[in-house]
């Protein structure tokens, strides 16, 4: 039964990674800038739920701590530069 | 190293689809991103992997670490709880940004004159 377990976290890691793959596309290749900011938007919260699955991999809970961290800088990334494409600056 | 060989039939099915359902989502969402057409089509589609990928994939996370660890493991609801409250803040930030940006004529949407 593990062997269940160890081939759905393999698919699950391989969906996440083509998730990464299509927001990156759209990170990079986004007609305007707002574009881009929703593939980074996109970027980082698979990056989190990636991390997640490797804290379930490996059996450690520090991955845990990794992804929250990932989540807190992600939503402060979008905001600031949502921010910036609005005002022009970020801190006025 | 890898304590897997402690769960049942039962949780491993219920581990493994809520992963997988999970990633799917997500992967759903991100091909969206990729794939739509215009901007405030592609902003609400990795919404999808926000909300129902990062319920799913937590969940399994705290079914499984609360297995391995025989004990109650429920600290992935602070970042379901974050994740939840932080992408509609980020992205009606984001959408207010567009508009006026589309508005103000900034790049090649400046077809209208400055009657906007």
């Amino acid at each position: 039964m593990n062997v269940i377990l160890v081939w759905s976290i393999i698919a699950a890691q391989t969906m996440l990674g083509l998730a990464m793959a299509c927001a990156t596309f759209r990170m990079l290749v986004g007609p305007r800038a707002q574009d881009r900011v929703v593939g980074f938007d996109c970027l980082y919260v698979t990056a989190m739920l990636m991390m997640l699955t490797i804290g379930i991999r490996s059996g450690n809970t520090l991955y845990y701590e990794a992804a929250l961290i990932i989540a807190l800088l992600g939503f402060v990334s979008t905001v600031a530069l949502a921010k910036f494409l609005l005002r022009g600056e970020v801190i006025e | 190293m890898n304590p897997m060989a402690e769960l049942s039939l039962v949780e491993t099915i219920l581990v493994s689809s809520f992963l997988t359902i999970g990633a799917a989502f997500t992967l759903v969402g991100a091909f969206g991103l990729m794939r739509l057409q215009n901007f405030y089509a592609r902003v609400h589609s990795p919404t999808l992997g926000t909300t129902v990928g990062t319920v799913c994939i937590a969940t399994a996370s705290m079914i499984y670490f609360t297995i391995i660890g025989t004990r109650l493991a429920v600290h992935e609801l602070v970042a379901i709880a974050f994740v939840t409250v932080s992408t509609p803040v980020g992205l009606i930030i984001l959408v207010r940004a567009a508009l006026f940006r589309e508005g103000s004529g900034s790049g090649r949407a400046s077809s209208s004159p400055e009657g906007r």
